[in-house]
């Protein structure tokens, strides 16, 4: 691979001072360094080996957790897809064409905006483009409903990277996730757009295509709406059982799976899970926040339980973790180390309140039934102070030593 | 007192030295190197090129603490003054004699040694040349002799990569030792910790020593730095001070009374990688290295440090050895692009790793002695990564946030977050796993350096 070395470092001069495309020399570096580790050895004073990670190595690793939640929902689109125009039995082959036809744009148009904006403050700031964009890139498509248009993708894409990261300095400064960030902008600019029969693509001219007894809800809306006197059980039951092929969609075990309609990959508690493995041994997410997240919304669960009127609240606290968002939130939006808390001992308290939260969110609010995206959001802002105060413990500790 | 700490990390590297001592000739120039005193204030040389000076004949002086005398380690001539920009003093160079001369001290037999006067112990010390081996913390740096410490800490192992046997290194020096605690004792009279390693066998020179406080200690590295022993056994406050001493400067206080002379002699191990036979030698403190690297380097792309290689300092390959170091580490270089897909940042690899995000497969197989180059292995990024520093540093103490106060020059932040504590060497592992690449030994000293100006 020499040669290919060869090749760009002949090119670098126009990219260094008072070459011709000095400006752009961040740009270079940034496809220099993808391509090749930068020869730079440790100074001559301090370690002088160093850990073979790199925050490449560490963002690909998140990369490759979400690859079966970004597999699936691909899948699943296009598997939902042909479940609501009457298709149920296409070949998995056409599934996953019209997935990837659909997903793959979200997905590019992502990557391609965010790195437009990483690459423009880049170059206006001097400094080197981050890497964290790999993640927050494929995040972005992962919470997004199938339908989205493309342009509020871009939209929300640069919209976050800028007033939720470069406003606040970069990446390693932001206080809110990123990626939450995305989908909140599109929450609350284009309601109508990211509601309601979004969460199935059905194709052109949309929902004249769908079968008879089709519903645009999800487990949650239906959950939410469930009337008082029956149970949650019993409206995920019947709220499909006029629509041919789907009769029980919305099952346990299909929600656990995931094949439910939803956001591209968030519908997947089971692909979640098997990315929080992969992020667990790794190290490179925080398994406390996902337990005390888990833990937190059972919590809360079993608390509506007690105190329950209404059927959602009577809801077994366990469907909390396999509907809506929670498990992929959990495992990919909460750890997000630096929008989370930073102490070892803060990450169990935000992690718990995320859980709360989330279900408290659910339940009580009439306009919106899922809580994950804002109990994070909430959380980002109290972490700073979580950890505040688990730094003033530590200050404390040191201080009660004094001998007098 | 047993202590045990789970948080660190062994790195372990290829390139031991085996126990036994090397014929290598003698090198002909000693240096003393100001640089390797951190945070001294300006030396005052007080010799010129062309003196004869002896074992124990002041050097020169740090004008901020003008009693501690720093002296030569062999007799002969001042061969060079070296000075850098802004006639920075870089070294004092000395051509030694074949016969080693010395400057004549009290001497004290054992059964005098306990009519040994407090006052007397310090001033010998100081004249002589071995008070500079008391390190007073916070800080780390060469101890005030006006002051008096609460305590004195003395670590009986290094956990370092690659460190040396102290059972080999001070095979039969158990009557100095012992001299040199019972002379400490007597100056200050406070408790002296000796921190023993609860893993391994205790070295026969430290099991029966009288007038200290024995502990223990088992844990991965750092459990041999005494700032994390210190932390343990007796952490320091604000406005506290304690006193560090490396068992090699007690020992050279006991020959200091028990021979009369300052006895700068020493065992180094010449250890590392690309070492062809890694082994001890006798030498002098501030020794040339090249004699001991001739014809005994596997390559010539390599770098050879002065100490370990968590803190050591790079050198030229015939330069000399710091004052304080008793190894020189010699590593290959790794400047070397890599592309992403064969050896790069996407291919898997076995090189070490505290972590194991895609594809290091290093933890598979921890005990493996591994060569590791000198590569940064990526490029300097802002924080990202959270809770890892935490995982290598044993002591109660938040890192990030003690790193990131001190960035910010936040003193009260600093203060209260443990800057006092530590010292280069026990961030020294942060600094390996650091994700973000970024120069946390020299970021504390930053801070040190801010507390110590404010």
């Amino acid at each position: 691979m020499k040669f290919l070395h060869d090749i760009l470092e002949k090119q670098k001069p126009m990219f260094e001072k008072g070459g011709k495309l000095e400006k752009f020399y961040y740009l270079f570096e940034a496809g220099e360094s993808f391509a090749f580790t930068p020869p730079t050895t440790t100074p001559a004073k301090g370690a002088h080996i160093r850990d073979a990670i790199d925050l490449k190595r560490m963002m690909m690793t998140v990369v490759i957790a979400m690859v079966p939640a970004l597999l699936f929902g691909i899948w699943n689109v296009g598997y939902q897809h042909f479940l609501a125009t009457g298709n149920p039995d296409a070949a998995l082959l056409d599934i996953i064409m019209v997935g990837t036809i659909q997903v793959l744009p979200i997905v590019i148009v992502a990557y391609t905006a965010g790195g437009i904006v990483e690459v423009i403050f880049g170059i206006i700031r001097k400094h080197p483009i981050n890497e964290g964009f790999l993640v927050t890139g494929l995040l972005i498509p992962l919470v997004m409903p199938p339908d989205i248009p493309l342009w509020q993708v871009a939209l929300a894409t640069v919209f976050a990277v800028v007033i939720a990261k470069e406003a606040f300095g970069g990446t390693g400064m932001n206080i809110l996730n990123v990626a939450l960030t995305a989908r909140a902008f599109l929450y609350f600019a284009y309601p109508t757009d990211i509601s309601g029969t979004v969460w199935t693509y059905l194709g052109e001219g949309g929902a004249k295509n769908a079968v008879d007894g089709y519903t645009g809800a999800t487990a949650l809306s239906i959950a939410a709406e469930a009337p008082v006197g029956t149970s949650v059980d019993t409206a995920l039951q019947s709220a499909t059982s006029g629509w041919a092929g789907a009769e029980s969609l919305f099952s346990f075990n299909n929600m656990l799976i995931g094949v439910i309609p939803g956001s591209i990959g968030e519908t997947s508690a089971l692909m979640a899970l098997l990315g929080a493995i992969i992020l667990i041994v790794a190290g490179v997410a925080s398994w406390k926040i996902m337990v005390s997240g888990v833990v937190g919304a059972l919590v809360m669960g079993l608390i509506f339980n007690l105190a329950g009127s209404t059927p959602f609240m009577q809801m077994m606290p366990h469907y909390h973790l396999i509907m809506g968002g929670f498990a992929f939130g959990i495992v990919f939006m909460a750890t997000d180390p630096v929008s989370a808390a930073q102490t070892e001992t803060g990450k169990w308290v935000y992690g718990f309140f995320i859980g709360l939260l989330t279900v408290l969110i659910r339940v009580f609010n009439p306009a919106y039934p899922e809580g994950i995206m804002l109990a994070i959001l909430l959380m980002n802002v109290f972490a700073p102070l979580i950890d505040f105060y688990v730094i003033q413990a530590n200050k404390n500790r040191r201080l009660k030593r004094i001998h007098v | 007192m047993n202590i045990k700490t789970r948080k660190g990390f062994d790195i372990n590297l290829a390139g031991k030295a085996a126990l036994q001592l090397g014929a290598a000739e003698q090198s002909e120039t000693f240096a003393i190197k100001p640089t390797d005193f951190v945070g001294m204030h300006r030396p005052k040389v007080v010799v010129r090129e062309g003196d004869v000076v002896k074992a124990g004949t002041p050097l020169f002086f740090d004008k901020q603490l003008e009693k501690a005398l720093y002296t030569s380690p062999v007799s002969g001539e001042v061969v060079e003054v070296k000075r850098g920009d802004k006639r920075k003093l870089l070294e004092i160079k000395i051509l030694a004699d074949k016969q080693i001369e010395y400057e004549n001290f009290t001497k004290y037999s054992v059964s005098d040694m306990a009519n040994l006067k407090g006052e007397d112990v310090k001033e010998s010390l100081l004249k002589s040349g071995a008070w500079i081996n008391i390190i007073q913390r916070p800080y780390g740096i060469v101890a005030n002799p006006d002051e008096t410490p609460r305590a004195i800490f003395i670590s009986a192992f290094d956990s370092n990569p690659l460190a040396p046997d102290y059972d080999f290194l001070y095979k039969n020096e158990g009557q100095y030792f012992q001299a040199g605690i019972d002379a400490l004792k007597k100056m200050v009279d406070v408790p002296i910790h000796l921190t023993t390693n609860g893993n391994a066998e205790v070295s026969a020179i430290f099991q029966n020593v009288r007038n200290v406080e024995q502990h223990t200690i088992s844990g991965p590295h750092p459990a041999g730095n005494v700032g994390v022993q210190i932390h343990h056994i007796d952490p320091i406050n604000r406005g506290e001070v304690v006193w560090t001493i490396a068992p090699y400067g007690v020992i050279q206080m006991g020959k200091l009374f028990l021979d009369g002379r300052y006895d700068a002699s020493k065992k180094i191990a010449v250890v590392g990688s690309e070492v062809t036979t890694p082994q001890y030698y006798e030498t002098y403190i501030g020794a040339k290295v090249g004699k001991f690297l001739k014809n005994n380097l596997k390559q010539d792309h390599v770098r050879v440090i002065s100490g370990n290689i968590l803190t050591g300092t790079a050198i030229e390959k015939d330069s000399y050895i710091g004052f304080y170091d008793n190894i020189v580490t010699v590593l290959p270089e790794g400047d070397r692009p890599r592309f992403f897909l064969s050896d790069g940042w996407l291919a898997p690899t076995s090189r070490l790793s505290f972590h194991r995000a895609l594809g290091l497969l290093s933890f598979l197989n921890p005990k493996k002695e591994r060569v590791i180059d000198t590569s940064l292995n990526g490029e300097e990024r802002a924080f990202v990564e959270t809770g890892v520093m935490e995982q290598v540093v044993p002591m109660d103490i938040l890192p990030l946030q003690l790193v990131k106060s001190i960035m910010a020059e936040d003193y009260d932040g600093m203060e209260s977050l443990g800057i006092y504590e530590v010292i280069e060497e026990d961030v020294a592992l942060c600094e390996f796993v650091d994700v973000s690449k970024h120069r946390i030994q020299n970021i504390v000293r930053q801070g040190i350096q801010l507390l110590r100006e404010g």
